[in-house]
């Protein structure tokens, strides 16, 4: 008798949180802003991180774009001393100010921020890129940009592939913190919904389980990129004696 | 028998930091000629090899190739390198390319390059023309995108053919042996049609077994007569191939002469001893 009344008091908070007004869609609805956000945030920073590393790369190499590589060294060193919580209120209530596309704003923060941090793990990609590409390259009558572009930056990228993608995911959760200035991401969900049910039990339930699913299921897509990478640098390095 | 100067070295200084590297080489190469550098390590010969494609920069002294002064700074030293092909210890494939894109990629982006500015060009030339009384003439383009590849690839399946491995048109570098590796980076070094091949040590990273097929490879192309500048530690080979032999030691060249006036009647203490350590 307890029991079953322990059990049909869950079940009221669970159909309140999920059920009544449709309420899942706005789980739906929030999932899909977070992977937004931070899909453009993905490419945003992974553009901006393979300029600054190749800014960096290009002036290591040949001493060339040094107040350039000063800029981009200053731009990483701001972007990772200061908490991205405080850049996304700079850029919301400050910089576009004027403008009321909170998840574009949420977008662009991110991928700045992530710009930084992917430079770091795509300079360790350019850094493993064989000097005597570039040598090559250039002794063939290339110029270092279009060697960059045909030989380097794709071997650089291909690299450090399985790192950018871990920073996709890292985005995914990293971006829940965009409710703070009242974008209705994934994160942001559980509170609206209790701001009418006053339970936040299975709204934070769910929106975790959520979290785990995507997380759970992008990692799981790593490890298969992962494997086929290891794969096809088999096929392309097995036989070191060739017939 | 003319002997045409194809680069002729004036003074070539070479310093890192204070290490002084090249101290003043003046020497010239001769069209058709076959020159084998040797010395000890450390004596300066890869840096001088790569001084006259400027892969390094010289701190003083003049290059001149193509009637230009190629060590200053001004000129187009792309442009020139496409008629220098150089072939390294280390092959340097391009890993991320097939051995045939290998081969093709370096004139197929040149000459589409040189294509879409003809293209600019004449654009231009009709633009100006509308306000011309006299018209001035478009240069003729007879060329295409389409063209420029399938000739590349045709050039390329031939260089292949003529290095002994066109099978592996369409396989990865990093399948290959050593000496398949430097084959194919000789024959895309070919690709541009240089007047000149420098090579430094190019069966030096190679296991003993294969070491044979380079050397083979090279002999043909010295006997069809390509310039070559080889930095070697072959002395057989550089006694049998080469027309010339520098010895160089501390930066500059101490002796030279035929391999036979070198080899056998060396007149310097310094190479005589060099001889003596090697041969
Ligand atoms: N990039 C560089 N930076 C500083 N020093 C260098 C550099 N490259 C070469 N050197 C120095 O220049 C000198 C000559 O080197 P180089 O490679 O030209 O000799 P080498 O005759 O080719 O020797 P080896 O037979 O071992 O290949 C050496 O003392 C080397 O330490
Ligand atoms: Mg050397």
């Amino acid at each position: 008798m307890k029991m079953n009344e322990f059990f049909s008091d869950l079940w009221r908070r669970f159909s309140k949180a999920v059920i009544v007004e449709d309420r899942w869609l706005l789980y739906l609805e929030g999932l899909g802003n977070t992977l937004l956000i931070a899909l453009m945030a993905a490419v945003l920073g992974i553009t901006i991180g393979v300029v600054l590393a190749m800014i960096n790369y290009i002036n290591k190499k040949t001493g060339k774009l040094r107040v350039a590589t000063k800029i981009s060294n200053f731009y990483i060193t701001l972007v990772r001393g200061t908490p991205v919580v405080l850049q996304l209120m700079i850029l919301y209530f400050v910089v576009f100010s004027f403008w009321d596309n909170g998840i574009m704003i949420g977008a662009i923060t991110f991928g700045l921020n992530s710009g930084a941090y992917v430079a770091e793990i795509a300079r360790s990609g350019f850094e493993s890129v064989d000097d005597g590409q570039m040598e090559a390259g250039r002794a063939m009558g290339l110029s270092t940009w279009q060697t960059m572009r045909t030989i380097i930056i794709p071997q650089a990228v291909r690299n450090c592939l399985p790192p950018l993608f871990n920073e996709f995911i890292m985005l995914v959760k990293e971006t829940a913190i965009v409710g703070y200035v009242g974008i209705y991401d994934l994160g942001k969900i559980p509170g609206l919904i209790q701001s009418r049910t006053f339970d936040y039990l299975f709204p934070l339930l769910i929106a975790a389980v959520l979290y785990l699913i995507v997380v759970l299921g992008l990692t799981k897509i790593l490890h298969v990129l992962e494997n086929r990478m290891a794969k096809s640098d088999r096929n392309r390095g097995g036989v070191a004696n060739g017939k | 028998m003319e002997n045409k100067v194809i680069i002729r070295v004036c003074d070539l200084k070479k310093q890192f930091g204070s290490n002084v590297v090249l101290d003043g080489v003046n020497t010239d190469f001769i069209e058709g000629q076959h020159v084998a550098i040797i010395g000890p390590s450390g004596s300066g010969k890869s840096t001088f090899l790569r001084c006259l494609n400027r892969l390094e920069e010289s701190t003083a002294g003049e290059i001149w190739f193509d009637g230009e002064n190629i060590a200053d700074p001004k000129v187009d030293i792309d442009h020139h390198r496409q008629k220098m092909g150089m072939v390294f210890q280390q092959f340097n494939l391009f890993n991320n390319k097939t051995v045939l894109q290998n081969i093709t990629l370096a004139p197929v982006i040149i000459r589409k390059k040189a294509l879409a500015k003809k293209k600019r060009q004449n654009s231009r030339t009709r633009f100006l023309n509308c306000f011309r009384k006299e018209k001035q003439p478009l240069i003729e383009i007879t060329e295409t995108v389409e063209s420029i590849q399938a000739e590349a690839e045709r050039t390329a399946r031939a260089l292949l053919e003529r290095v002994g491995l066109p099978e592996k048109a369409d396989v990865y570098p990093s399948t290959l042996s050593g000496g398949q590796k430097q084959r194919i980076a000789i024959a895309r070094a070919l690709a541009m049609n240089p007047k000149v091949m420098l090579f430094d040590e190019p069966t030096s990273a190679l296991d003993p077994e294969m070491v044979g097929e380079v050397l083979d490879l090279i002999r043909d192309l010295a006997k069809e007569g390509m310039t070559m500048i080889i930095v070697t530690h072959e002395m057989g080979f550089a006694r049998e191939v080469a027309d010339r032999v520098l010895f160089m030691a501390d930066g500059n060249i101490v002796e030279e002469g035929t391999p036979a006036e070198l080899f056998d009647s060396p007149k310097e203490e310094r190479t005589k001893q060099f001889l003596k350590c090697v041969l």
